[in-house]
Protein backbone atom coordinates (compact mmCIF):
# COMPACT_ATOMS: atom_id res chain seq x y z
CA UNK A 1 0.00 0.00 0.00
CA UNK A 2 1.22 3.49 -0.45
CA UNK A 3 1.87 3.55 -4.34
CA UNK A 4 2.54 7.03 -4.20
CA UNK A 5 6.11 8.54 -4.63
CA UNK A 6 9.26 6.32 -4.20
CA UNK A 7 12.06 6.48 -6.41
CA UNK A 8 10.72 4.67 -9.45
CA UNK A 9 13.67 5.40 -11.90
CA UNK A 10 15.91 2.66 -11.17
CA UNK A 11 12.97 -0.01 -11.79
CA UNK A 12 13.23 0.33 -15.25
CA UNK A 13 15.83 1.41 -17.33
CA UNK A 14 16.13 3.15 -21.39
CA UNK A 15 16.35 -0.35 -22.55
CA UNK A 16 12.80 -1.64 -20.87
CA UNK A 17 14.78 -3.79 -18.73
CA UNK A 18 13.50 -3.79 -14.86
CA UNK A 19 15.71 -4.15 -11.44
CA UNK A 20 15.43 -7.72 -11.86
CA UNK A 21 16.61 -8.29 -15.24
CA UNK A 22 13.10 -8.84 -17.41
CA UNK A 23 11.22 -7.16 -19.89
CA UNK A 24 7.95 -5.21 -19.18
CA UNK A 25 6.09 -8.14 -21.16
CA UNK A 26 7.72 -10.96 -19.05
CA UNK A 27 7.17 -13.47 -16.32
CA UNK A 28 8.91 -14.44 -13.18
CA UNK A 29 10.40 -17.84 -13.74
CA UNK A 30 7.36 -20.49 -12.34
CA UNK A 31 8.24 -23.69 -11.66
CA UNK A 32 5.04 -26.08 -9.88
CA UNK A 33 5.35 -29.43 -8.07
CA UNK A 34 2.36 -31.68 -8.15
CA UNK A 35 1.83 -34.23 -4.96
CA UNK A 36 4.37 -32.75 -2.47
CA UNK A 37 2.85 -33.43 0.54
CA UNK A 38 1.79 -37.48 1.59
CA UNK A 39 -1.01 -36.69 4.28
CA UNK A 40 -2.79 -34.26 1.76
CA UNK A 41 -5.75 -35.32 -0.32
CA UNK A 42 -3.96 -32.68 -3.23
CA UNK A 43 -1.26 -30.71 -3.12
CA UNK A 44 1.64 -28.35 -5.18
CA UNK A 45 4.66 -26.29 -4.21
CA UNK A 46 4.76 -23.22 -6.45
CA UNK A 47 7.57 -21.33 -7.20
CA UNK A 48 6.85 -18.01 -8.73
CA UNK A 49 9.99 -15.57 -8.25
CA UNK A 50 11.05 -16.04 -5.05
CA UNK A 51 7.51 -16.80 -3.83
CA UNK A 52 7.69 -19.92 -2.36
CA UNK A 53 4.02 -21.14 -1.80
CA UNK A 54 2.69 -24.86 -0.75
CA UNK A 55 -0.99 -25.57 -1.00
CA UNK A 56 -2.86 -28.49 0.43
CA UNK A 57 -6.29 -30.15 -0.16
CA UNK A 58 -7.95 -31.82 2.24
CA UNK A 59 -11.44 -33.57 1.42
CA UNK A 60 -14.20 -33.72 0.25
CA UNK A 61 -14.93 -34.76 4.19
CA UNK A 62 -16.95 -34.44 7.05
CA UNK A 63 -18.17 -30.91 8.01
CA UNK A 64 -17.40 -29.39 11.67
CA UNK A 65 -19.05 -28.05 13.05
CA UNK A 66 -21.75 -30.01 11.60
CA UNK A 67 -24.24 -27.51 11.30
CA UNK A 68 -22.08 -25.47 8.80
CA UNK A 69 -22.97 -28.06 6.26
CA UNK A 70 -25.00 -27.49 2.79
CA UNK A 71 -27.83 -29.72 2.08
CA UNK A 72 -26.78 -29.09 -1.51
CA UNK A 73 -23.35 -29.07 -2.11
CA UNK A 74 -19.75 -29.09 -0.19
CA UNK A 75 -18.34 -26.27 1.57
CA UNK A 76 -15.35 -24.29 0.05
CA UNK A 77 -12.97 -22.81 2.94
CA UNK A 78 -10.05 -21.02 2.13
CA UNK A 79 -6.78 -20.24 4.12
CA UNK A 80 -3.91 -18.47 3.27
CA UNK A 81 -0.97 -17.79 5.54
CA UNK A 82 2.18 -15.99 5.49
CA UNK A 83 4.44 -17.87 7.96
CA UNK A 84 6.41 -15.71 10.15
CA UNK A 85 10.10 -16.23 8.38
CA UNK A 86 8.28 -15.27 5.18
CA UNK A 87 8.79 -11.68 5.35
CA UNK A 88 11.59 -9.34 5.66
CA UNK A 89 10.72 -8.82 8.96
CA UNK A 90 9.13 -11.57 11.12
CA UNK A 91 5.53 -11.33 10.44
CA UNK A 92 3.28 -11.89 13.31
CA UNK A 93 1.76 -15.27 12.97
CA UNK A 94 -1.79 -14.82 13.79
CA UNK A 95 -4.15 -14.44 10.51
CA UNK A 96 -3.81 -10.95 10.14
CA UNK A 97 -6.65 -8.51 8.53
CA UNK A 98 -5.11 -8.46 5.08
CA UNK A 99 -4.79 -12.57 5.36
CA UNK A 100 -8.42 -12.42 6.21
CA UNK A 101 -9.36 -10.70 3.07
CA UNK A 102 -6.91 -12.59 0.36
CA UNK A 103 -7.99 -16.01 2.25
CA UNK A 104 -11.91 -14.62 0.82
CA UNK A 105 -10.95 -13.40 -2.38
CA UNK A 106 -8.72 -17.03 -3.05
CA UNK A 107 -11.93 -18.98 -1.93
CA UNK A 108 -13.77 -16.65 -4.76
CA UNK A 109 -11.31 -17.22 -6.96
CA UNK A 110 -11.83 -21.09 -6.58
CA UNK A 111 -15.32 -21.78 -6.25
CA UNK A 112 -16.76 -21.28 -9.74
CA UNK A 113 -14.22 -23.60 -11.16
CA UNK A 114 -15.40 -26.55 -8.84
CA UNK A 115 -18.49 -28.68 -9.12
CA UNK A 116 -19.01 -28.30 -5.53
CA UNK A 117 -22.87 -29.57 -6.00
CA UNK A 118 -21.06 -32.95 -6.86
CA UNK A 119 -20.51 -33.03 -2.95
CA UNK A 120 -23.02 -32.39 -0.87
CA UNK A 121 -23.01 -32.44 2.63
CA UNK A 122 -19.09 -32.19 2.62
CA UNK A 123 -16.17 -29.70 3.50
CA UNK A 124 -13.48 -29.08 1.13
CA UNK A 125 -10.06 -27.46 2.85
CA UNK A 126 -8.00 -25.89 1.42
CA UNK A 127 -4.62 -24.29 2.69
CA UNK A 128 -2.15 -22.11 0.98
CA UNK A 129 1.34 -21.51 2.67
CA UNK A 130 3.46 -18.74 1.98
CA UNK A 131 6.86 -19.40 2.77
CA UNK A 132 8.48 -17.14 1.36
CA UNK A 133 6.50 -14.12 -0.10
CA UNK A 134 8.16 -11.62 -3.34
CA UNK A 135 4.81 -9.45 -4.69
CA UNK A 136 2.00 -11.61 -6.08
CA UNK A 137 1.60 -14.23 -3.55
CA UNK A 138 -2.09 -14.61 -3.84
CA UNK A 139 -1.32 -15.25 -7.66
CA UNK A 140 0.76 -17.81 -7.24
CA UNK A 141 -1.20 -19.28 -3.92
CA UNK A 142 -3.94 -19.51 -6.25
CA UNK A 143 -2.82 -21.00 -9.11
CA UNK A 144 -1.27 -23.21 -6.07
CA UNK A 145 -4.49 -24.14 -4.80
CA UNK A 146 -5.85 -24.94 -8.14
CA UNK A 147 -3.33 -27.36 -9.18
CA UNK A 148 -3.79 -28.22 -5.67
CA UNK A 149 -7.30 -28.98 -6.21
CA UNK A 150 -7.04 -30.76 -9.30
CA UNK A 151 -4.79 -33.09 -8.00
CA UNK A 152 -7.46 -34.48 -5.21
CA UNK A 153 -9.60 -35.07 -7.86
CA UNK A 154 -12.26 -32.55 -7.18
CA UNK A 155 -14.54 -32.61 -9.92
CA UNK A 156 -13.58 -28.98 -11.56
CA UNK A 157 -14.64 -27.41 -14.90
CA UNK A 158 -11.38 -25.69 -15.76
CA UNK A 159 -8.01 -24.84 -13.89
CA UNK A 160 -7.87 -21.24 -12.18
CA UNK A 161 -4.72 -19.25 -13.12
CA UNK A 162 -3.74 -15.72 -11.85
CA UNK A 163 -1.27 -13.64 -12.72
CA UNK A 164 -1.13 -9.74 -11.89
CA UNK A 165 -0.21 -7.00 -13.82
CA UNK A 166 1.01 -3.18 -12.70
CA UNK A 167 2.39 -0.20 -13.32
CA UNK A 168 5.80 0.60 -12.34
CA UNK A 169 7.64 4.13 -13.41
CA UNK A 170 5.16 5.17 -15.84
CA UNK A 171 4.84 2.36 -17.46
CA UNK A 172 2.47 -1.17 -17.56
CA UNK A 173 4.33 -4.50 -16.83
CA UNK A 174 3.45 -7.63 -16.21
CA UNK A 175 3.93 -10.22 -13.02
CA UNK A 176 4.79 -7.31 -10.51
CA UNK A 177 7.44 -8.32 -7.87
CA UNK A 178 7.96 -7.06 -4.27
CA UNK A 179 10.45 -4.12 -4.86
CA UNK A 180 7.95 -3.28 -8.08
CA UNK A 181 4.52 -3.35 -5.62
CA UNK A 182 6.13 -0.94 -3.31
CA UNK A 183 7.37 1.32 -5.02
CA UNK A 184 5.35 1.00 -8.21
CA UNK A 185 1.93 2.78 -8.84
CA UNK A 186 -0.87 -0.09 -9.30
CA UNK A 187 -0.95 -3.43 -8.86
CA UNK A 188 -3.66 -5.68 -10.67
CA UNK A 189 -3.71 -8.93 -9.53
CA UNK A 190 -6.26 -11.29 -12.05
CA UNK A 191 -7.36 -14.96 -11.99
CA UNK A 192 -9.00 -16.61 -14.89
CA UNK A 193 -10.77 -20.04 -15.79
CA UNK A 194 -8.44 -20.39 -19.17
CA UNK A 195 -11.08 -21.93 -21.66
CA UNK A 196 -14.01 -19.93 -20.75
CA UNK A 197 -12.47 -16.70 -20.61
CA UNK A 198 -14.12 -16.02 -17.27
CA UNK A 199 -12.43 -13.80 -14.72
CA UNK A 200 -12.44 -14.85 -11.20
CA UNK A 201 -10.27 -12.85 -9.07
CA UNK A 202 -9.92 -8.90 -9.60
CA UNK A 203 -8.44 -6.50 -7.34
CA UNK A 204 -6.99 -3.31 -8.32
CA UNK A 205 -4.25 -1.07 -6.07
CA UNK A 206 -2.78 2.32 -7.35
CA UNK A 207 -4.16 3.71 -10.25
CA UNK A 208 -4.79 3.39 -14.16
CA UNK A 209 -6.40 5.11 -16.73
CA UNK A 210 -8.48 3.63 -18.75
CA UNK A 211 -5.90 2.64 -21.50
CA UNK A 212 -3.73 1.68 -19.11
CA UNK A 213 -6.23 -0.52 -17.15
CA UNK A 214 -7.34 -2.10 -20.48
CA UNK A 215 -3.55 -2.93 -21.57
CA UNK A 216 -3.06 -3.80 -17.90
CA UNK A 217 -6.02 -6.39 -17.72
CA UNK A 218 -4.52 -7.99 -21.63
CA UNK A 219 -1.33 -8.43 -20.41
CA UNK A 220 -2.62 -10.33 -16.98
CA UNK A 221 -4.70 -12.24 -19.13
CA UNK A 222 -1.99 -13.56 -21.21
CA UNK A 223 0.11 -13.78 -18.07
CA UNK A 224 -2.77 -16.23 -16.58
CA UNK A 225 -2.78 -18.19 -19.98
CA UNK A 226 1.09 -18.85 -19.82
CA UNK A 227 0.55 -19.79 -15.96
CA UNK A 228 -2.34 -22.23 -17.59
CA UNK A 229 -0.15 -23.84 -19.62
CA UNK A 230 2.55 -24.50 -16.50
CA UNK A 231 -0.03 -25.64 -14.34
CA UNK A 232 -1.50 -28.24 -17.16
CA UNK A 233 2.40 -29.41 -17.93
CA UNK A 234 2.90 -29.95 -14.24
CA UNK A 235 -0.05 -32.27 -13.85
CA UNK A 236 0.25 -34.09 -16.96
CA UNK A 237 3.98 -34.69 -15.23
CA UNK A 238 2.64 -35.71 -12.26
CA UNK A 239 0.40 -38.22 -13.63
CA UNK A 240 2.15 -39.68 -16.90
CA UNK A 241 5.16 -40.64 -16.06
CA UNK A 242 7.71 -37.52 -15.44
CA UNK A 243 8.16 -37.05 -12.00
CA UNK A 244 9.06 -33.10 -11.93
CA UNK A 245 9.51 -31.04 -14.38
CA UNK A 246 11.11 -27.89 -14.57
CA UNK A 247 9.54 -25.42 -16.83
CA UNK A 248 11.07 -22.54 -18.39
CA UNK A 249 8.33 -19.51 -19.18
CA UNK A 250 8.67 -19.37 -23.23
CA UNK A 251 8.07 -15.68 -24.18
CA UNK B 1 -12.19 -20.16 7.71
CA UNK B 2 -15.72 -19.19 7.39
CA UNK B 3 -18.21 -19.66 9.24
CA UNK B 4 -21.88 -20.45 8.55
CA UNK B 5 -22.74 -17.63 6.02
CA UNK B 6 -26.81 -16.46 7.19
CA UNK B 7 -28.65 -15.65 4.24
CA UNK B 8 -31.04 -13.38 3.10
CA UNK B 9 -33.53 -15.00 1.46
CA UNK B 10 -35.61 -14.38 -1.29
CA UNK B 11 -38.87 -16.10 -2.59
CA UNK B 12 -38.05 -18.13 -5.86
CA UNK B 13 -41.53 -16.57 -7.22
CA UNK B 14 -39.85 -13.09 -6.16
CA UNK B 15 -36.29 -13.89 -8.11
CA UNK B 16 -38.43 -15.11 -11.30
CA UNK B 17 -39.72 -11.59 -10.70
CA UNK B 18 -36.43 -10.15 -10.62
CA UNK B 19 -34.87 -11.76 -13.77
CA UNK B 20 -37.74 -11.00 -15.54
CA UNK B 21 -37.51 -7.45 -14.86
CA UNK B 22 -33.97 -7.75 -15.63
CA UNK B 23 -34.31 -9.09 -18.66
CA UNK B 24 -36.60 -6.14 -19.88
CA UNK B 25 -34.17 -3.37 -18.54
CA UNK B 26 -35.99 -2.58 -15.25
CA UNK B 27 -35.93 -3.49 -11.72
CA UNK B 28 -38.03 -4.24 -8.31
CA UNK B 29 -38.07 -0.18 -7.50
CA UNK B 30 -38.59 0.90 -10.99
CA UNK B 31 -34.96 1.41 -11.92
CA UNK B 32 -33.00 0.97 -14.87
CA UNK B 33 -30.01 -1.22 -14.46
CA UNK B 34 -27.46 1.80 -14.38
CA UNK B 35 -29.39 3.94 -11.77
CA UNK B 36 -28.17 4.61 -8.32
CA UNK B 37 -30.76 4.99 -5.66
CA UNK B 38 -31.44 8.13 -4.11
CA UNK B 39 -27.87 9.73 -2.37
CA UNK B 40 -28.31 12.14 0.76
CA UNK B 41 -25.46 13.16 2.38
CA UNK B 42 -26.13 15.24 5.75
CA UNK B 43 -22.72 16.51 6.74
CA UNK B 44 -21.16 17.57 10.42
CA UNK B 45 -23.59 15.34 12.04
CA UNK B 46 -21.73 14.53 15.45
CA UNK B 47 -20.32 17.98 16.85
CA UNK B 48 -17.48 16.13 18.95
CA UNK B 49 -16.13 14.90 15.80
CA UNK B 50 -13.26 16.66 13.29
CA UNK B 51 -15.91 15.59 10.54
CA UNK B 52 -18.85 13.45 10.19
CA UNK B 53 -21.61 12.84 8.10
CA UNK B 54 -24.90 10.45 7.55
CA UNK B 55 -24.98 8.85 4.15
CA UNK B 56 -28.53 7.33 3.03
CA UNK B 57 -28.79 5.52 0.11
CA UNK B 58 -32.16 4.05 -0.65
CA UNK B 59 -32.36 2.07 2.67
CA UNK B 60 -29.00 1.49 3.74
CA UNK B 61 -27.48 4.04 6.19
CA UNK B 62 -24.32 4.90 7.71
CA UNK B 63 -22.71 7.16 9.77
CA UNK B 64 -18.71 8.26 9.55
CA UNK B 65 -16.89 10.45 12.23
CA UNK B 66 -13.11 11.22 11.78
CA UNK B 67 -11.12 11.84 14.76
CA UNK B 68 -7.27 13.02 14.50
CA UNK B 69 -4.63 13.11 17.15
CA UNK B 70 -0.64 13.06 16.60
CA UNK B 71 0.94 9.69 16.55
CA UNK B 72 3.98 8.34 15.06
CA UNK B 73 4.52 7.47 11.97
CA UNK B 74 5.28 3.97 10.48
CA UNK B 75 8.99 3.18 10.50
CA UNK B 76 8.88 2.32 6.85
CA UNK B 77 7.08 5.69 6.10
CA UNK B 78 8.61 8.58 8.21
CA UNK B 79 7.61 11.30 5.93
CA UNK B 80 3.73 10.46 5.71
CA UNK B 81 0.93 11.01 8.09
CA UNK B 82 -1.74 7.91 9.23
CA UNK B 83 -4.32 7.21 7.60
CA UNK B 84 -6.72 4.72 9.12
CA UNK B 85 -10.16 3.49 7.80
CA UNK B 86 -12.52 1.22 9.89
CA UNK B 87 -16.08 0.23 9.42
CA UNK B 88 -18.44 -1.91 11.14
CA UNK B 89 -21.77 -3.12 11.06
CA UNK B 90 -23.50 -2.95 13.99
CA UNK B 91 -25.70 -5.41 15.66
CA UNK B 92 -28.48 -2.65 15.22
CA UNK B 93 -28.62 -2.79 11.35
CA UNK B 94 -29.77 -5.71 10.38
CA UNK B 95 -31.43 -9.13 11.89
CA UNK B 96 -28.48 -10.87 10.41
CA UNK B 97 -25.86 -8.73 12.07
CA UNK B 98 -24.21 -9.49 15.62
CA UNK B 99 -21.58 -8.30 17.86
CA UNK B 100 -18.51 -9.52 18.19
CA UNK B 101 -14.90 -9.76 15.93
CA UNK B 102 -15.56 -8.58 12.09
CA UNK B 103 -16.00 -11.35 10.33
CA UNK B 104 -14.60 -11.39 6.64
CA UNK B 105 -17.27 -9.64 4.76
CA UNK B 106 -16.98 -6.63 7.03
CA UNK B 107 -13.27 -6.89 6.93
CA UNK B 108 -13.44 -6.80 3.05
CA UNK B 109 -15.63 -3.52 3.57
CA UNK B 110 -13.16 -1.37 5.12
CA UNK B 111 -9.99 -2.71 3.50
CA UNK B 112 -11.63 -1.96 0.36
CA UNK B 113 -12.90 1.64 1.47
CA UNK B 114 -9.51 2.37 2.78
CA UNK B 115 -8.06 1.11 -0.83
CA UNK B 116 -9.78 3.70 -2.54
CA UNK B 117 -9.23 6.61 -0.46
CA UNK B 118 -5.56 5.30 0.05
CA UNK B 119 -4.51 4.23 -3.42
CA UNK B 120 -6.65 8.01 -4.97
CA UNK B 121 -4.25 9.67 -2.92
CA UNK B 122 -7.24 11.54 -1.70
CA UNK B 123 -5.05 13.07 1.28
CA UNK B 124 -2.03 13.92 0.84
CA UNK B 125 -0.42 12.44 3.91
CA UNK B 126 2.97 13.92 3.43
CA UNK B 127 1.28 17.00 4.51
CA UNK B 128 0.16 15.47 7.97
CA UNK B 129 3.42 15.53 9.00
CA UNK B 130 5.29 17.71 11.80
CA UNK B 131 8.34 16.06 12.99
CA UNK B 132 9.47 13.44 10.33
CA UNK B 133 9.77 10.35 11.92
CA UNK B 134 8.31 11.66 15.15
CA UNK B 135 5.33 13.20 14.93
CA UNK B 136 2.66 12.81 12.39
CA UNK B 137 -1.18 13.53 12.17
CA UNK B 138 -3.20 10.05 12.53
CA UNK B 139 -6.47 10.72 10.71
CA UNK B 140 -8.96 7.55 11.72
CA UNK B 141 -12.15 7.79 9.72
CA UNK B 142 -14.92 5.23 11.52
CA UNK B 143 -17.57 4.05 9.54
CA UNK B 144 -21.03 2.56 11.67
CA UNK B 145 -23.75 1.07 9.59
CA UNK B 146 -26.63 1.69 10.76
CA UNK B 147 -29.29 0.11 8.70
CA UNK B 148 -28.43 -2.80 5.45
CA UNK B 149 -29.93 -2.78 2.37
CA UNK B 150 -27.51 -3.63 0.24
CA UNK B 151 -23.95 -2.09 -1.79
CA UNK B 152 -22.03 -0.72 1.71
CA UNK B 153 -18.98 -0.82 0.18
CA UNK B 154 -20.30 2.37 -1.84
CA UNK B 155 -22.31 3.93 0.66
CA UNK B 156 -18.89 3.48 3.07
CA UNK B 157 -17.07 4.78 0.61
CA UNK B 158 -18.79 8.24 -0.04
CA UNK B 159 -19.47 8.33 3.61
CA UNK B 160 -15.64 8.43 4.45
CA UNK B 161 -15.33 10.44 1.41
CA UNK B 162 -17.56 13.46 2.83
CA UNK B 163 -16.83 12.94 6.15
CA UNK B 164 -12.85 13.60 4.92
CA UNK B 165 -13.86 16.33 2.82
CA UNK B 166 -15.69 18.71 5.94
CA UNK B 167 -13.31 17.32 8.36
CA UNK B 168 -11.66 20.41 10.21
CA UNK B 169 -8.62 19.45 12.50
CA UNK B 170 -6.59 21.65 15.15
CA UNK B 171 -3.24 22.49 13.87
CA UNK B 172 -0.36 21.58 15.90
CA UNK B 173 2.41 23.80 16.27
CA UNK B 174 6.34 23.17 17.41
CA UNK B 175 6.99 24.85 20.53
CA UNK B 176 10.43 25.79 22.12
CA UNK B 177 11.57 22.52 23.10
CA UNK B 178 10.08 21.06 19.75
CA UNK B 179 7.37 19.32 21.41
CA UNK B 180 4.06 19.50 19.76
CA UNK B 181 1.24 21.07 20.88
CA UNK B 182 -2.13 22.15 19.72
CA UNK B 183 -3.76 25.34 18.70
CA UNK B 184 -7.02 26.59 18.46
CA UNK B 185 -6.61 27.02 14.89
CA UNK B 186 -8.76 24.25 12.81
CA UNK B 187 -7.84 23.67 9.32
CA UNK B 188 -9.06 21.60 6.40
CA UNK B 189 -7.54 18.22 5.71
CA UNK B 190 -5.00 18.37 2.26
CA UNK B 191 -7.89 17.28 -0.10
CA UNK B 192 -6.18 15.60 -3.81
CA UNK B 193 -8.90 14.15 -5.38
CA UNK B 194 -12.55 12.98 -4.64
CA UNK B 195 -12.12 9.03 -5.26
CA UNK B 196 -15.99 7.63 -6.08
CA UNK B 197 -16.94 3.92 -5.71
CA UNK B 198 -19.01 1.94 -8.24
CA UNK B 199 -20.27 -1.21 -7.31
CA UNK B 200 -21.73 -3.27 -9.56
CA UNK B 201 -23.32 -6.91 -9.46
CA UNK B 202 -23.36 -9.33 -11.72
CA UNK B 203 -26.94 -11.06 -12.02
CA UNK B 204 -27.45 -13.93 -15.18
CA UNK B 205 -25.88 -11.72 -18.11
CA UNK B 206 -26.86 -8.29 -16.51
CA UNK B 207 -24.96 -5.51 -14.62
CA UNK B 208 -26.53 -3.76 -12.32
CA UNK B 209 -25.38 -0.83 -10.32
CA UNK B 210 -26.08 0.11 -6.24
CA UNK B 211 -27.65 -3.35 -5.91
CA UNK B 212 -29.82 -3.41 -2.71
CA UNK B 213 -29.88 -6.26 -0.03
CA UNK B 214 -32.53 -8.62 -2.33
CA UNK B 215 -30.79 -8.06 -5.93
CA UNK B 216 -27.21 -9.17 -3.52
CA UNK B 217 -29.02 -12.02 -2.43
CA UNK B 218 -29.41 -12.96 -6.27
CA UNK B 219 -26.09 -11.67 -7.96
CA UNK B 220 -23.67 -14.15 -8.90
CA UNK B 221 -20.92 -11.91 -8.75
CA UNK B 222 -19.93 -8.53 -8.09
CA UNK B 223 -17.50 -5.85 -8.96
CA UNK B 224 -16.40 -2.77 -7.00
CA UNK B 225 -14.12 -0.03 -9.17
CA UNK B 226 -12.84 3.29 -7.65
CA UNK B 227 -12.44 6.24 -10.17
CA UNK B 228 -10.41 9.56 -9.17
CA UNK B 229 -10.86 13.46 -10.62
CA UNK B 230 -8.91 12.73 -13.67
CA UNK B 231 -11.16 9.54 -14.77
CA UNK B 232 -8.38 7.09 -13.48
CA UNK B 233 -9.29 3.53 -11.93
CA UNK B 234 -7.59 3.82 -8.73
CA UNK B 235 -9.33 0.66 -6.70
CA UNK B 236 -10.55 -2.02 -7.63
CA UNK B 237 -12.16 -5.76 -5.92
CA UNK B 238 -13.94 -8.36 -7.67
CA UNK B 239 -15.83 -10.45 -5.12
CA UNK B 240 -18.61 -13.21 -4.38
CA UNK B 241 -17.83 -16.75 -5.48
CA UNK B 242 -19.24 -16.38 -9.51
CA UNK B 243 -17.27 -14.68 -12.41
CA UNK B 244 -17.04 -12.00 -15.00
CA UNK B 245 -16.49 -11.90 -18.29
CA UNK B 246 -13.35 -9.55 -19.26
CA UNK B 247 -15.78 -7.41 -21.66
CA UNK B 248 -17.89 -7.38 -18.40
CA UNK B 249 -15.20 -5.88 -16.59
CA UNK B 250 -14.58 -3.37 -19.31
CA UNK B 251 -17.80 -2.49 -19.25
CA UNK B 252 -17.81 -2.19 -15.93
CA UNK B 253 -14.84 -0.05 -16.24
CA UNK B 254 -16.48 2.48 -18.33
CA UNK B 255 -19.76 2.34 -16.12
CA UNK B 256 -17.56 3.23 -13.44
CA UNK B 257 -16.32 6.64 -14.64
CA UNK B 258 -19.47 7.40 -15.82
CA UNK B 259 -21.77 6.97 -13.07
CA UNK B 260 -18.55 7.92 -10.64
CA UNK B 261 -18.46 11.64 -11.95
CA UNK B 262 -22.59 11.75 -11.18
CA UNK B 263 -22.12 10.84 -7.69
CA UNK B 264 -18.91 13.21 -7.11
CA UNK B 265 -21.19 15.83 -7.87
CA UNK B 266 -24.10 15.23 -5.48
CA UNK B 267 -21.09 14.40 -3.09
CA UNK B 268 -19.64 17.69 -3.54
CA UNK B 269 -22.85 19.36 -3.56
CA UNK B 270 -23.53 17.87 0.19
CA UNK B 271 -20.22 18.80 1.31
CA UNK B 272 -20.04 21.97 -0.37
CA UNK B 273 -23.19 23.48 0.51
CA UNK B 274 -24.62 21.62 3.20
Amino acid sequence: MGKQGGDSSSLINEQGIRADGRRIDELRPIKIEVGILKNADGSAFIQFGKNKIMAAVYGPKEVHPKHSALPDRSVLRCRYHMSPFSTEERKNPAPSRREIEISKVTREALEPSLMLEDYPRTAIDVFVEVLQSDGGSRCAGISAASVALADAGINMRDLVSACAAGKVAGQVVLDVDDTEDKEGQADLPIAIMSTSNQVTLLQLDGQLNEEEFNKALSWALSGCKKVYELQREALIGRYFGKNEKVLEVEQ
Amino acid sequence: MSAVKKIFVVEQLRRVQMSDLLARGTRLDGRGLSDFRELTITTNVIEKAEGSCRVKLGNTELIAGVKVNLGTPFPDTPDKGLLVVSAEVLPLASPYAEPGPPDENTIELARVADRGIRESGMIDVSKLVLVEGKHVYAVFVDVSILNVDGNLFDATSYAVVSSLMTAKIPKYVLDDKGQPSKTDEMVSLPIQTIPVSVTQARIGDHLIVDPTSEEEALMESRITLVSDDKGNLCAGQKGMPGSLTTDQVLQAASTAKLKGEEIRSIIKKAVYNG
